[in-house]
């Protein structure tokens, strides 16, 4: 191992914080019970939406596929125990804005009967790349650090941007989350086998695995592990703990000193990041052909009377995962889903786990103040010290506050992380992340309506253009019969019409004659 | 169970504007005592007058304009800028003078702009500038510190004379005050003297004059305090520090008889005040770190340059005001590369 010779480069920006992380270390990751009931989304990642292959009144079993994926970018749904689909339908799932979305609500029979499981491929490093995808793809695998893009996807940049790197993400840098590090703690042996599927997948020649210095258990685990599995070129890099360095982009700059260019993919600089507990993923889809039907939970916070991690079926109410973790305490004051810093506060427990939520977070008062009034910019400057994607949060700021959405992209808005470096050190207490966050979503709905006028306009314009040449045939058909008519010898003229043009005459003949009489009367 | 919610970040550090602006007091501490010790109660006097009216028309202002009028002046910033102001004015200035320029500055150059953070000039010296320009009689009299003044003021002294302009028997203007050091080394330098000639006066310390070079030291470590705090960048100070010291030494060297030395020009009259607690106002500073190097250095010169060339003894607080006009130009062109936007692409 050459730990000691690779350097561990820089990013700049970011916070010391408080990492909270003991609160919910003490314990051994716990199994939780089964639960009765079970209400699965059918879309977890993000992409296009899963189509339900069962109906109200279906037994299912434990694995199999209740909702597949329609379409390229998307991820499979399995039933996480067996039962009977009890209702299809709208239901409220974890999300920022309160959504309610189609879910599939199955009752368990207790038995967890396992629907027959594809044959387990401990022979995945003969395999073509391309069926362990159709594997990781079956089993439903989305990227389980927070984002839910499906790995399938991630893992399949195309010939295009050949990855020479591989990155385990196992910085874990938001407080109090720790789920990550239990997992390597107890399980190393099985991250570092789902690493080496993936590393086989993208052909990788070398897996770089990124932990922050304050997970030491984790890190020897992983080390050892290293060690023992023979996997050659995977270096242990200890990071130092500041968020946020398990951000895709700083974690890879860290490891490598590569900066992924501006919203693009770090498959472009041949990079490719993976999170710890999508790669415990992948060995299970591949090495034991299960499906992605649990994960691991962090439940934490003074809020809740014994923190520790759980490791819960998907579909299984939130509740029922504090319940495990001896409930709330009577200081119990906010529910975040995620981290402090980058989580989002949930209205209510009665939500699902799903596959992207790593930790529950039941703070207290003190651990997560009520935000206090937001003051006027002092122009004070701290947010752009801390800000790691080297934005000027304030100027983006006044703009997003003005409304002047060009200006804000001048700024580089789409470059910001939403990590909210620079609102935890605002003097003023300004929402700066809830700015910049409205103003994305202006501009795309902007853009959205933009592509839409043009789809409009384009319809417009063939419609007219359509118009245009039924007009211009009408005309050449006209055009064609009066020259076949010109074409006739003048001699042959119509009779009738030699009659009508002779009586004419005639008519005014008649006419000029009298006009000229007229005077004298 | 339901909960509450609000956006991410729900945590955020324990900095507040009214801590930042405690901080700055906090530092001004030393130098102020110094002041207080070489200059007498006066500069106390003209402190608090300063504050009282700050808050004064600050609240006035807030009930006018229907804003929250406790929370506002919690935020400290009326009083930042009461202090900064009251100790930059001779501590024999009669009272309505200290309160037309803090009015001046707050009404006028604060609130009349938004209130805080809207304000493109820094307030106390917007006020400075007003007095001095009107009232530059009253303005340029300064008294002798204590150590080398024949006559010193006593607390009651120091009060009748800037409440109601009496003086203690037997005493006048001219025998009480005296020019500053600064205005001393230009007069004696118009008259063509040199300046191993001007520093003959017991005046004179060892870099700067007796007293000024104490009380800008202990700016000196007031603002690297704020600098170790976090609270100011060290990038301001820097710059104009630098600035000033760069261009000083390089006439210094043309011709060392005319040109006082670099650290005459870094420990006298406002430079120290300057670059750590004036021009460092973030409200009205360039918000680059590029940026504010510039502007730093740009300010340094301007003050090298006026007090050389210009009509007014100190420059800090017109160098100050004149690059507050060219700080949003300087942060336009000055912007960081954004991550991602390497030109090279990679490491
Ligand atoms: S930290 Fe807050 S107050 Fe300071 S410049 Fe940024 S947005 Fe403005
Ligand atoms: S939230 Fe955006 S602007 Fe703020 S520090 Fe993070 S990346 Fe920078």
């Amino acid at each position: 191992m050459s730990e000691l010779q690779r350097p561990i480069h820089e990013f700049s920006g970011g916070l010391d914080l408080p990492g909270h992380k003991a609160q919910s270390t003490g314990r051994p990751i716990a199994t939780a019970p089964l639960g009765q009931h079970f209400v699965v989304p059918l879309q977890q990642h993000i992409g296009e939406p899963t189509e339900p292959l069962v109906a109200v009144g279906d037994r299912v079993l434990t694995g199999q596929v209740i909702a597949r994926a329609q379409d390229y970018i998307s991820a499979p749904v399995h039933a996480p125990c067996s039962g009977t689909v009890a209702a299809i339908g709208d239901h409220a799932i974890p999300h920022p804005s309160g959504l309610q979305a189609a879910c599939i609500v199955i009752d368990s029979d207790g038995a967890d009967t396992w629907t027959e499981l594809p044959e387990p491929w401990p022979d995945f490093m003969d395999r073509d790349p391309a069926e362990l995808r159709e594997r990781i793809r079956w089993a439903g695998i989305v990227g389980l650090g927070g984002a839910g893009f499906p790995t399938s996807v991630k893992v399949n940049p195309g010939p295009e941007l050949p990855i020479h790197t591989l990155i385990l993400n196992a910085a874990e840098c938001e407080p109090y989350i720790t789920c990550d590090d239990m997992l390597m703690r107890e399980q190393a042996d099985r991250i570092l086998a789902g690493l080496a599927v993936i590393r086989h997948v993208v052909g990788a020649s070398e897996c770089l695995i990124g932990i922050e210095a304050n997970k030491p258990d984790a890190i020897a685990a992983m080390r050892a592990a290293v060690v023992s599995s023979g996997c050659p070129d995977t270096h242990v890099m200890v990071v130092p703990a500041k968020y946020p360095s398990g951000g895709e982009k700083q974690l890879i700059q860290l490891l490598t000193g590569l900066e992924v260019p501006s919203q693009g993919l770090p498959a472009q600089i041949g990079v490719l990041c993976q999170n710890v507990a999508t790669a415990a993923a992948v060995a299970d889809a591949v090495l034991a052909g299960k499906p992605m039907l649990e994960r691991v939970v962090t439940v934490s916070g003074q809020g809740v009377a014994e923190p520790g991690n759980f490791r819960v079926r998907l579909g299984t109410r939130m509740a029922d995962v504090v319940a495990l973790a001896g409930g709330y305490t009577d200081r119990v004051h906010r529910l975040i889903l995620g981290g402090p810093m980058m989580g989002f506060a949930l209205p209510s427990d009665e939500l699902p786990i799903t596959k992207t939520a790593n930790c529950l977070l039941a703070a207290s008062a003190a651990e997560i103040p009520d935000p206090p009034p937001a003051l006027p910019c002092i122009r004070y400057g701290r947010c752009a010290e801390v800000c790691p994607a080297l934005l000027l949060p304030q100027q983006l700021y006044w703009h997003a506050r003005a409304r002047d959405l060009d200006k804000t992209q001048d700024f580089n808005l789409f470059d910001c992380i939403e990590c909210g470096c620079c609102a935890h050190v605002c003097p003023s207490h300004i929402p700066l992340v809830q700015y910049y966050r409205y103003a994305k979503t202006a501009i795309w709905s902007q853009e959205r309506d933009k592509a839409r006028a043009d789809i409009a306009r384009r319809r417009h314009e063939f419609r007219q253009e359509r118009l245009a040449r039924l007009e211009a045939e009408r005309k050449a058909r006209l055009r064609k019969k009066k020259e076949a008519l010109d074409a006739q010898p003048k001699g042959a003229a119509d009779p009738k019409k030699a009659a009508i043009e002779a009586a004419m005459k005639r008519v005014a003949a008649k006419k000029a004659a009298a006009a000229q009489q007229q005077p004298e009367n | 169970m339901e909960f509450a919610t609000s956006s991410s970040p729900h945590i955020s550090g324990s900095q507040s504007v009214s801590r930042v602006m405690a901080e700055v007091l906090l530092a001004l501490v030393p130098g102020i005592v110094a002041l207080i010790w070489f200059f007498g109660w006066g500069v106390l006097i003209n402190i608090v007058i300063a504050a009282i009216a700050a808050l004064t028309a600050e609240a006035a202002v807030l009930k006018l304009r229907g804003r929250p009028v406790l929370r506002t002046l919690g935020d400290l910033s009326a009083l930042v800028t009461a202090v900064l102001l009251g100790l930059a004015l001779p501590p024999t200035l009669p009272w309505w003078l200290t309160v037309l320029g803090v009015v001046f500055a707050i009404v006028i150059a604060k609130q009349l702009y938004g209130g805080l953070g809207y304000n493109p000039f820094n307030p106390a010296m917007a006020g400075y500038v007003l007095l001095l320009v009107s009232f530059p009689l009253d303005m340029t009299r300064w008294l002798p510190p204590a150590e080398v003044a024949q006559h010193t003021l006593d607390f009651a002294d120091s009060l009748r004379l800037i409440l109601t302009g009496s003086m203690p028997s037997g005493m006048t203007w001219d025998a009480m005050t005296g020019a500053t050091p600064l205005d001393q080394m230009r007069t004696g330098l118009d008259m063509n003297r040199m300046i191993h000639e001007i520093r003959e006066s017991p005046l004179w310390g060892s870099v700067g004059a007796v007293g000024w070079e104490w009380v800008a030291g202990l700016y000196l470590a007031g603002g690297l305090y704020l600098v170790w705090r976090k609270i100011i960048s060290w990038h301001i100070p820097a710059g104009m520090l630098g600035g000033l010291f760069v261009i000083a030494l390089l006439f210094n060297m043309i011709d060392a008889h005319t040109h006082p030395s670099p650290l005459f020009h870094l420990f006298s009259g406002a430079t120290m005040l300057g670059a750590f607690f004036i021009a460092t106002d973030p409200v009205s500073a360039a918000t680059t770190n590029r940026g504010k190097l510039i502007y730093g250095a740009l300010i340094g010169i301007l003050v090298f340059v006026i007090r050389t060339y210009g009509g007014y003894p100190d420059a800090v607080a017109f160098a100050v005001l004149l690059m507050n006009m060219a700080a949003p130009t300087i942060d336009y062109y000055t912007q960081p590369r954004a991550f991602g936007h390497r030109k090279d692409g990679n490491g």
